[in-house]
This record gives structure tokens, C-alpha cells and sequence, in this order.
């Protein structure tokens, strides 16, 4: 007999990880399509039982809330205890992640733990002959690939941010029961601190109505003169692809992606920008997308609304004087 | 300190990737370089053993032509090397790779393991994490920065919207690291020259007994992705292409 699918809700000081919802929504799309109930884990400390109620909310089968002291500050080590726990007693045939950084912490421990499979970052699902085919991105998105489990359940998986609509979350007629469960975990061999910011963010670019950000396709530190003419015309900000910020030419403020600010502008003009899936996370909600880029392969251009393919040396100076014509 | 740092050969930034035959994997005539966050990884074995004292061993797992990374790595001033070789290395997953390094370092007792936090091929972000489960190790993952503290090691982590976090932790342990940790060096000429006369060791897959069987996933079909969004690719010279795209962004898109 086929399980049910658990979804691990992330969440923190900041509150629920909004990433969580993209997985509820996903959850219950293969609930729907493998014909299995769905069912919510909130792990925590003493703030548990309000993620609780707010996870309740939601169309499930049942909340599973384990609370315990050694799970907060989160390390790796005492969720994947505290999750062994949870799994082994409710026996689910799919456990579900949002990719999020933390979950890229633990996951791939707790599933080797368990001597079970995790296809991290999958950005889709279907069902094949009664088989869950997922699909995720490859070398940086320049190809897709489906990939089956193979083995015994339970299976995890754990999906790309973005990948799913969490406000298309359905919600519950009346609140999801919550069922309290027991887990014990050691004390942390890790001692973590609180998150800190490095520096006040100078720029806050998730304000801007139009944004130019650039990528390895510059070559140069010199050649950001041009592409700030550009922003200039535009009344744009400035913003860049984590290698640019890496490599010094660029403050980290300025940076847009899963490590950097998340923008959703009127306008995003993508130059020189491949786009791997760690920028497109980052800009892909905006309003209209147009891409440089000289590789017509370039993932960038599946979720530009208006691609350019060509040398940017030549049509970001055309594109400067067009600018200039029409606002003169 | 010993620090082990595991590298590996993936397809150039700007290779021409395409689905080979068969549709689950790539045709190889495409030119490789080390993965990107895995360079970072290894400048940073490099300076810590520059500012601690030890040793660097760099290790791959992957097919013959992957020996390049290595040579690069004890070029820029790795001490040993350790390839683990088969040709069925492209096609083992996150987990049956992890299995072929631990199968690969018995008895190594590194203080350090340092691999980057994901690849730009497959981009599992796994192989670290699953590596320390599996030598039983304490692990921290997306490192920016690292000290040695009285206890063990003090490491700095990226967590997601800027946020960073400092994490006390023992030794030995295995750290992803994060590209930009450190700015990378070249190799020298005097580098390129010493490095002939580094050790290399040679493991095969198959002697220890990694393959693809082992993997927990199979990659049933690969191929270009479908357009979700419907593009306008605009054609022409610069000049006619500017023209058009300011139209469409007035026009259209009513944006400027």
C-alpha cells in the first residue's frame, strides 16, 4: 500500500519560510496525482505551536508537531535526529523539502541516514504507470532532465524555489487537525550564532522600477562604464550576477540572486547574463524580462519576454542612442 | 592541518552542451574545467595550510581526461593527489559519489574535507553533506570564510537573503564551500614544474566496487527544455535590434 506525503515546513525566526508554501502547494498537487493524503511536519521550539495553527490553515490531512528544546537554534545534526524520529514512526512513502539553503544542510544527511534517495532541487512532477517522474535543471539549466527513484520508499525530494505558486496553496474548510509527536534529539555538537547582516544595505533594489544588471558577459571591470550609461539613460539601478560581485566589480549589495536580493521590477534588462537557476531565482517575478546575451542557448532567454542575440559591445551602444532618441 | 579537498571536472561555462545519443547524458567533446565553487575550495585549503602548516591532497572522481584538474591543483601547490578513475564516473549520482571518496581514503584521518557546495553539472548539492554522514563527521555547509578556534575551527555560513551566521564546530569536519570565500591564484611556472614530481595515486571504480548501481536515482530522459514563456527573439544588426527592442519596451511592454 502506497503512504502518504509528508511536507517539512521550514521556519525560523523570520516566521515561516514562504518557500514552505510553494511545498504544501506541491504536496498536495501529488497527493492529487498519486492519490495519497497529504500531511504537514512543523519541527521547532517554543514558536511551534503558532506555526502549527498557521500551517492548519491549509488543505492537509494532518499537522505533525514536534517540539523539543535541542531544535532550536537549528543545527544539522539534531533535525536529521529529530526527523529519523518522525519518519520512522509515520512511515510516508514522499517527504518533501523547499531547496532552500538549509535544507541543502541537512537533507542529503538525513536521507543517507535512512540509506534512501534525494532528488534536491527538482522544479516538477509527473506520474508515469504509477511512477513519480520528476524533472529538474541541468548544467545550469541548459538542459532537463527526468529522474526516477530507485529502491524503496520513503523517497525525498526536495523542490526549487520558484518551482511552485505557494499562494496556490488550497486552504482548509475547517483547521487540519494537529497530532503532537514525541522526538528526543542529543544535544548539538554544533554551536551556531545568530544570523548577521555584513553591512546596512546601501541599495535597496527590490524599490526600483527598472534595473541593469550584468554579467560574466562584460569581460572587463573597464566595461561597466557602458552598461552604467545604460542604467543612467533608463533611470535604472545597477545590478549584477554573483561573479561580478565576486570578483570585486560590484559591491554585494548590488547582487541578485538566492545569495543576494530577491527584485521584481517593471523592467529587468539582463546583459551578458547566462542565467543560472541562482539568478533566475532571484529576478525571474519581474514584469518584463529582455536579455543580451550572446549565447542563444543561454537559459536566460527561457524566461526573457524579449531576447537579443548578439555581441553586447555593439547593441548596448545602439541600444544607448535609441534611449537617448526617444526621451529627447 | 590536513585538508582534503575534493574536485571535480565538470563542462566549461561556454561549452556547446548537447544530448548524446541514448538521451541521458552529454556528448563529451565539449572542453572541461574545474568546477567553479571547487576552485574556491582549494584556494582555501591552500591558504589555510599557508597559514597553519599541513598538507593539501587534492582527490577527483571521474573519467581519464578529469587527471587535469589534479595537475592544476598540485601546480597551485597541493601536495598529492588521488584520482579515483572510471569511465562510469559521469554517471554516478551525488550518493555513489560520496561512496567513492570515502571508499578512496581509509585511514587518511584529515582534519579538514573541503568540497564546493554543488556543481554546475548535475547541481545535486550533495556529495559534501552525504560524505560527512558517511564518515560519521560533523559538517557545515556554504562557507565564507574559516579559523581555527581553541576547540576546532569557527566557520562563517551564508544563509539566504544576506544573512550570514558564525558556527563553533569540532574537528575533523567536512565544509562546502561557497565561491568568492577567496580570491583565486594562478598556477606558476615553477608550480607546473614541481608538480611533475608531486605523488598522484590511482584508484579504479570498479576496484572498490562504485557503480552506477549503487546511484539511488536514474536519469530516465535528458533534454533541452521546453519554452515556458513564449520569447521574442529579435533578429538583425545592432542597430535594427536596439530600434526594435526600445519599440517593444515603449510599445509593448509600456515599461519605458
Amino acid at each position: 500500500m502506497a503512504n502518504q506525503v509528508l511536507v517539512i515546513i521550514e521556519h525560523g525566526a523570520r516566521g515561516i519560510n514562504p518557500a514552505s508554501w510553494e511545498t504544501v502547494a506541491a504536496g498536495q498537487a501529488m497527493g492529487v496525482a498519486l492519490g495519497l493524503p497529504v500531511e504537514a511536519v512543523v519541527l521547532g521550539g517554543a514558536d511551534c505551536d503558532a506555526v502549527c495553527t498557521q500551517v492548519a490553515t491549509r488543505q492537509l490531512t494532518a499537522v505533525r508537531r514536534a517540539q523539543h528544546p535541542a531544535l532550536v537554534p537549528y543545527t544539522p545534526e539534531t533535525q536529521v535526529q529529530a526527523l529519523v524520529q518522525v519518519i520512522t514512526a509515520t512511515a510516508p512513502g514522499y517527504v518533501l523539502f523547499p531547496h532552500t539553503y538549509q535544507v541543502r544542510d541537512y537533507v542529503p544527511q538525513l536521507a543517507t541516514r535512512m540509506a534512501r534517495g534525494l532528488i534536491s532541487d527538482a522544479v516538477g512532477f509527473r506520474v508515469e504507470a504509477e511512477q513519480l517522474v520528476l524533472t529538474r535543471q541541468m548544467f545550469q539549466g541548459k538542459l532537463a532532465a527526468d529522474v526516477v527513484f530507485n529502491g524503496e520508499a520513503p523517497h525525498f525530494v526536495s523542490f526549487q524555489v520558484g518551482a511552485f505558486r505557494g499562494d496556490k496553496a488550497l486552504m482548509a474548510d475547517t483547521p487540519t487537525p494537529i497530532e503532537t509527536m514525541t522526538v528526543s534529539p542529543n544535544a548539538p555538537l554544533l554551536q551556531p550564532g545568530e544570523p548577521f547582516q555584513e553591512a546596512k544595505q546601501a541599495v535597496d533594489l527590490s524599490k526600483a522600477d527598472i534595473i541593469v544588471a550584468v554579467g560574466r558577459g562584460i569581460k572587463e571591470p573597464k566595461n561597466l562604464a557602458l552598461m552604467q550609461d545604460l542604467a543612467r539613460v533608463l533611470g535604472a539601478e545597477l545590478a549584477a550576477s554573483r561573479p561580478i560581485c565576486d570578483s570585486g566589480w560590484l559591491p554585494m549589495d548590488r547582487q541578485v540572486g538566492s545569495s543576494g536580493q530577491t527584485v521584481a521590477p517593471k523592467l529587468y534588462l539582463a546583459v551578458g547574463i547566462s542565467g543560472a537557476i541562482q539568478h533566475l531565482v532571484g529576478m525571474k517575478g519581474a514584469r518584463t524580462i529582455a536579455a543580451i546575451n550572446k549565447d542563444p542557448e543561454a537559459p536566460i532567454f527561457e524566461v526573457a519576454d524579449y531576447g537579443v542575440v548578439g555581441n553586447l559591445f555593439e547593441v548596448v551602444p545602439a541600444l544607448i542612442e535609441e534611449i537617448k532618441k526617444l526621451k529627447s | 592541518m590536513k585538508i582534503l579537498v575534493c574536485l571535480k571536472q565538470v563542462p566549461a561555462k561556454d561549452a556547446p552542451i548537447k544530448v548524446a545519443a541514448g538521451e541521458t547524458w552529454i556528448r563529451e567533446d565539449v572542453t572541461y574545467e574545474v568546477n567553479e565553487p571547487d576552485a574556491f575550495a582549494l584556494e582555501e585549503a591552500l591558504r589555510q595550510k599557508e597559514a597553519h602548516g599541513g598538507e593539501v591532497v587534492a582527490l577527483t572522481v571521474g573519467p581519464a581526461r578529469a587527471a587535469q584538474v589534479l595537475r592544476e591543483a598540485l601546480a597551485k601547490g597541493a601536495d598529492r593527489a588521488v584520482h579515483v578513475e572510471g569511465e562510469a564516473a559521469a554517471q554516478l549520482d551525488g550518493f555513489a559519489t560520496a561512496e567513492a571518496i570515502a571508499r578512496a581514503i581509509p585511514g587518511e584521518h584529515f582534519d579538514l574535507i573541503f568540497t564546493g557546495l554543488q556543481s554546475d553539472d548535475y547541481g545535486f548539492a550533495q556529495v559534501g553533506v552525504v560524505l560527512a554522514e558517511l564518515l560519521g563527521l560533523p559538517h557545515a555547509t556554504i562557507i565564507m570564510h574559516l579559523e581555527p578556534t581553541a576547540t576546532g575551527i569557527r566557520v562563517k555560513r551564508e544563509l539566504e537573503g544576506g544573512y550570514f551566521q558564525n558556527v563553533d564546530m569540532p574537528t575533523p569536519a567536512v565544509l562546502t564551500i561557497q565561491s568568492g570565500i577567496n580570491k583565486l591564484r594562478y598556477a606558476t611556472l615553477m608550480g607546473i614544474k614541481a608538480a611533475k614530481n608531486k605523488p598522484l595515486t590511482r584508484h579504479s571504480l570498479e576496484e572498490m566496487g562504485v557503480t552506477p548501481k549503487l546511484n539511488r536515482q536514474t536519469i530516465t530522459r535528458l533534454y533541452v527544455p521546453t519554452r515556458s514563456k513564449k520569447t521574442e527573439m529579435l533578429t538583425g544588426s545592432a542597430k535594427e535590434t536596439a530600434a526594435r527592442l526600445v519599440e517593444h519596451l515603449r510599445n509593448d511592454a509600456r515599461v519605458i
